[in-house]
């Protein structure tokens, strides 16, 4: 086993540390080291995109990335995008939308469509469609998560209309 | 699957991530966004010795514009090229090639130098280099040195790059005012890679055809300039006629391989059909 590094990084706004091999997956890091199971591991080669995480403000794919190159970053899993008790917006719409079913690819669709909704704040389907090409999901055909990526977008909207923003 | 074992170096500078290659002699690795090379470790069809990590240089992610070039640093990400507003004025190809780029979540990590140095050659960057006759620079312990893009890219996955050379700077000339321009491409979900792309770019004067670029991704094991079609709207002008016969010409130059993805017959098919619908675009003609 080669050395142990040690990385230090803030998840969900709470700082955290563990000890690892350097060539440790940051999603291995995040479920096993961390306990965040919320962040799924799926083909583990980059292209289902279920362990989609926000890593400094943009969406990444934590099987694609070694742990130690997440060192001194700051992490938002799924366990994160709840505020103050109440689902985050986007979480809401899947639900009211039928934007899940298995759950599998969820996490994934959400910080990807959160990433999406805060550079192309009103997207149109096309664009919601070429944005969560990204995650796969083999159960709901699609339509209700661009259904709830669109909804999420116009209640983001509205709360940012009622702060004035 | 994970990754094998390695040695893991985040130098700071050029200089030591050069010192560290130079100490593995060829058989370490450089990790640049790592959108290819981790897939290949984790399937360990790669079993470097070591990983020299370029994420913490900072020196090496930049845009600017210098000698009538657009310069970007090896280590800036795809999605940062996506919303320069140097891009979009300058090299507006590459901003349209980008969104074909992988995913969202792909071009947040992947980078410019990582996607010509991989040379895949049904990525889009290969492609838009080529088109734009750019060309990257490298430095080794022996000092820098220009390479161009036709001198670049050898074969699959492969590059002139020595293994203790990287790759620091891709430089592309600012395309010509007015010059329409068009990224097609055609892949079974957005985001893939090409079944074939096509880049194309043509700079009218009245009704003759000044320049024409064509390159086809994906199409042959390097990015494959289509001069033989390029020089026929140049002779012949933009006509309806000539962009029919340049697509038609452009699909007897390549010489794709099969795969699990399409036969070579059906890649020339579309080398045609992409061709065209590029064309016509870059004209501002409506698709047909």
């Amino acid at each position: 086993m080669s050395d142990l590094v040690t990385v230090r990084l803030r998840v969900n706004g709470t700082a955290r540390e563990g000890r690892c091999e350097p060539r440790k997956l940051l999603v291995d890091f995040l479920r096993e080291d961390l306990g965040l199971t919320g962040t799924h591991i799926g083909c583990e080669h980059g292209i289902c995109g279920a362990c989609t995480i926000v890593l400094n403000g943009e969406a990444a794919r934590s099987c694609i990335m070694l742990a130690v190159q997440a060192d001194g970053s700051e992490i938002l899993t799924v366990e994160g995008l709840m505020e103050h008790g109440k689902l985050h917006p986007l979480q809401e719409a899947f639900r009211e939308h039928h934007g899940l079913q298995c759950g599998f690819c969820t996490p994934g669709m959400l910080l990807t469509a959160l990433d999406l909704l805060k550079t192309n704040p009103s997207p149109t389907e096309a664009e919601v469609r070429e944005g969560i090409s990204a995650v796969l999901c083999r159960c709901t055909g699609y339509q209700g998560i661009v259904n709830a990526v669109q909804a999420a977008a116009r209640t983001l909207a509205a709360a940012r209309a009622d702060r004035g923003a | 699957m994970k990754p094998p074992q390695f040695d893991y170096h985040a130098p700071t500078s050029v200089e030591q991530a050069l010192e560290l290659l130079g100490r593995y002699g060829g058989d370490a690795k450089v990790l640049a966004g790592g959108q290819s090379l981790m897939p290949l470790l984790n399937f360990r069809l790669s079993r470097p010795a070591a990983l020299v990590d370029l994420n913490r240089i900072p020196s090496l992610a930049y845009v600017r514009e210098q000698d009538g070039q657009v310069r970007f640093g090896a280590m800036t990400r795809q999605r940062t090229i996506e919303f320069s507003p140097v891009v979009r004025e300058r090299l507006p190809l590459l901003r349209e090639a980008t969104r074909w780029v992988g995913h969202l979540p792909i071009r947040t990590r992947g980078t410019i130098g990582g996607s010509i140095a991989h040379a895949d050659p049904s990525a889009e960057y290969p492609a838009v280099l080529t088109a734009l006759e750019g060309e990257v620079v490298a430095r080794s312990p022996r000092g820098a040195r220009i390479v161009k893009a036709t001198d670049l890219f050898q074969t699959y996955l492969t590059t002139s790059l020595a293994p203790d050379e990287i790759l620091v700077e891709v430089r592309m000339p600012a395309m010509p005012a007015g010059a329409g321009y068009a990224f097609e491409e055609f892949a079974r979900r957005h985001g893939d890679f090409a079944i074939v792309g096509i880049a194309a770019v043509v700079v009218k004067d009245g009704a003759r055809c000044a320049l024409a670029r064509l390159v086809a991704a994906g199409a042959g094991p390097v990015p494959t300039r289509l001069r033989a079609a390029e020089e026929i709207l140049e002779h012949e002008g933009l006509t309806d006629a000539a962009i029919e016969a340049a697509s038609r010409r452009a699909s007897e130059i390549v010489s794709p391989d099969a795969d699990i993805h399409a036969s070579a017959d059906y890649r020339r098919h579309l080398t045609a059909v992409l061709t065209k619908r590029a064309l016509r675009r870059a004209l501002g003609v409506t698709r047909v």
